[in-house]
């Protein structure tokens, strides 16, 4: 059975040879620590495979970690001066390609379809080809392969080593952002460890007027929208709130339906995504990739819906949960 | 109350500027070390905790066919398509790719779309060539209001849509957690109906916001702001 630790494979070597890229390009002011930064992530998706099936001890990769930080928090780490076509030469080119050039960027979205909804019916000798859940991105995995190597047939590029060059130049402008979203995965454990949901529990409990239904959902909604702020991830909110209050005083106190509770809690989550920086890899990244002056724009296009929509899940959730 | 220092610790560290790598690092350093935690354990945490997000940056994969075809004019060619359309004004363009985008993720499509699958390469480019197309050249003021907007649209549709689909990540977290804590058997299913209303309420505000868009920038087109100098006088 296939599962996505090829896909984590794939993605380590292309760090990998982003960082060899750095380390030979002495126009980088930083290279060697760049490169070294980026050949440790790429060495860790791999060493994350044996982590995960428990073969190999997880600490190492935990120093690792750490080392990656220091690196890329301290400002250790630089860009490489940009060095691709230029306006000009993308305009004429854009002319003498046309619509070809719409081809490799369509397949990414359809293959990767095919692949979601075939790939799970494929069987071989009785056992399923692609493990549980791992469709959607065996199918990304599989499209990026297919759409660059047809681009490649297409456009003729100078080197193979084009799009590895081109790929750096956009992940250099992702930079450290790439590596927040996993450790803000570690913050959430780190703090379920320690006690923080009912730390915060104990907090609601002053707080909360006594026998309020309408303050209590409010506290539930608002709260999974305020620590997905701080935490970045609904995900690491939605054991802290739900500990906290969702469970002992909506669902047992006032007798809320467990599932509509919890589905609009986690939703309130996400509304708190959309306003914050420590969601990097939805807010930073884009802004990063898109090359905008204001890193913080999708956050204020976004803040309107956040703030209406959270408004409309502590309705939802107060007519409808109880 | 003690395991609440590392909240603290983000947020000021937050307000401070500091790189966040750094900030969600030592607040969950402190926040083990303070519950008692010994350092072998939070080494650990570290590294299952990066092995098991892994998936969260699985998108850098497609950086090489886009950032390849972006160095023939992709994105020329997507703003000099998108000039043959006149009635496709970018508010439209994006409220569009809103709904399909929150529609493909609420039947498990979430990955075919992202700021690197969609939104450079296809989406922005697209959106952009609408405003270029009925306002002329665009100041960087309305570039980075469409810019904006196109990751906003991308996002809003993925969180709203996805929870509606039942093998999705934050559906299974929600049982696994609440089943192995509280020994409850809620069913995926149940979950997810439960997305629905929210979700369409996002297709709607959101929707709303982006046909709006395009008469804001109207606005920011034909009516220039004032000097500064002139503003300030105003005051």
């Amino acid at each position: 059975m296939l599962t996505n630790e090829w896909l984590y494979w794939l993605i380590g070597a292309f760090f990998i040879g982003v960082a060899v890229h750095i380390l030979n390009n002495p126009e980088n002011p930083r290279r060697i620590a760049s490169g070294t930064f980026w050949g440790l992530l790429g060495v860790s998706f791999g060493y994350g495979t044996f982590v995960q099936s428990k073969q190999a001890p997880a600490w190492i990769l935990g120093i690792v970690v750490l080392v990656m930080v220091a690196l890329a928090g301290f400002g250790l780490t630089a860009r490489s001066p940009e060095k691709t076509t230029t306006p000009g030469e993308r305009a004429d080119s854009a002319r003498r390609f046309g619509n070809k050039l719409f081809i490799p960027a369509l397949l990414v979205p359809v293959v990767t379809v095919l692949v979601a909804t075939v790939g799970p019916l494929i069987t071989i000798g009785g056992t399923p080809l692609l493990a549980d859940g791992s469709a959607t991105l065996t199918g990304l995995g599989v499209s990026a392969i297919i759409a660059v190597v047809v681009a490649v047939l297409i456009l003729r590029p100078p080197s193979l080593g084009t799009p590895l060059h081109e790929s750096g130049r956009l992940l250099e402008a992702i930079g450290w952002a790439a590596l927040l979203p996993q450790m803000l995965s570690t913050l959430g454990i780190l703090f379920t460890q320690a006690g923080v949901g009912k730390a915060v529990g104990t907090i609601a409990g002053w707080v909360l007027p006594e026998g309020s239904l309408f303050a209590a959902v409010v506290v539930y909604a608002v709260g999974m929208a305020v620590f997905t702020i701080i935490m970045g991830n609904a995900f690491a909110a939605f054991p802290i709130m739900t500990a906290a209050v969702g469970w002992p005083v909506l669902v047992q106190t006032f007798g809320g339906n467990p599932a509509a509770v919890f589905a609009i809690g986690m939703l309130s989550g996400f509304c708190g995504t959309l306003a914050t920086p420590m969601a990097a890899n939805f807010n930073l990244v884009p802004a990063a990739l898109l090359e905008m002056k204001d890193k913080y724009g999708p956050i204020k296009a976004q803040l309107p819906t956040a703030g209406l929509l959270l408004l409309v899940n502590v309705g939802i959730m107060y007519f409808v949960a109880f | 109350m003690f395991a609440l220092i590392g909240v603290a610790l983000v947020i000021v560290g937050f307000a401070l500027r500091i790189n966040p790598l750094l900030v969600v690092t030592v607040a969950g350093i402190a926040t083990a070390a303070i519950a008692g935690i010994g350092p072998v354990e939070i080494l650990d945490a570290f590294g299952t905790g990066f092995a098991g997000s892994r998936s969260v940056t699985t998108f850098v994969i497609v950086l090489p066919v886009i950032g390849l075809i972006e160095r023939y004019g992709l994105q020329d060619q997507a703003k000099h398509l998108i000039g043959k359309l006149s009635k496709l004004t970018t508010g439209r363009l994006l409220a569009a790719y809103l709904f399909i985008r929150q529609v493909t993720a609420a039947v498990g499509l979430n990955s075919i779309g992202g700021p690197a699958q969609t939104v450079r390469p296809l989406v922005y480019p697209m959106a952009e060539g609408a405003a270029v197309q009925k306002y002329g050249d665009l100041p960087e003021k309305m570039t980075e209001k469409i810019k904006g907007h196109a990751a906003g649209a991308d996002n809003v549709g993925v969180f709203f849509g996805e929870d509606i689909f039942v093998a999705i990540g934050s559906i299974l977290l929600i049982t696994s957690f609440v089943d192995t804590t509280y020994n409850l058997t809620l069913e995926p299913l149940a979950l997810a109906l439960w997305a629905i209303p929210t979700g369409v309420a996002a297709l709607l505000i959101h929707g709303t916001r982006l046909l709006l868009l395009d008469r804001q920038l109207s606005r920011m087109a034909f009516l220039p702001a004032p000097p500064k100098g002139l503003a300030r006088v105003d005051e």
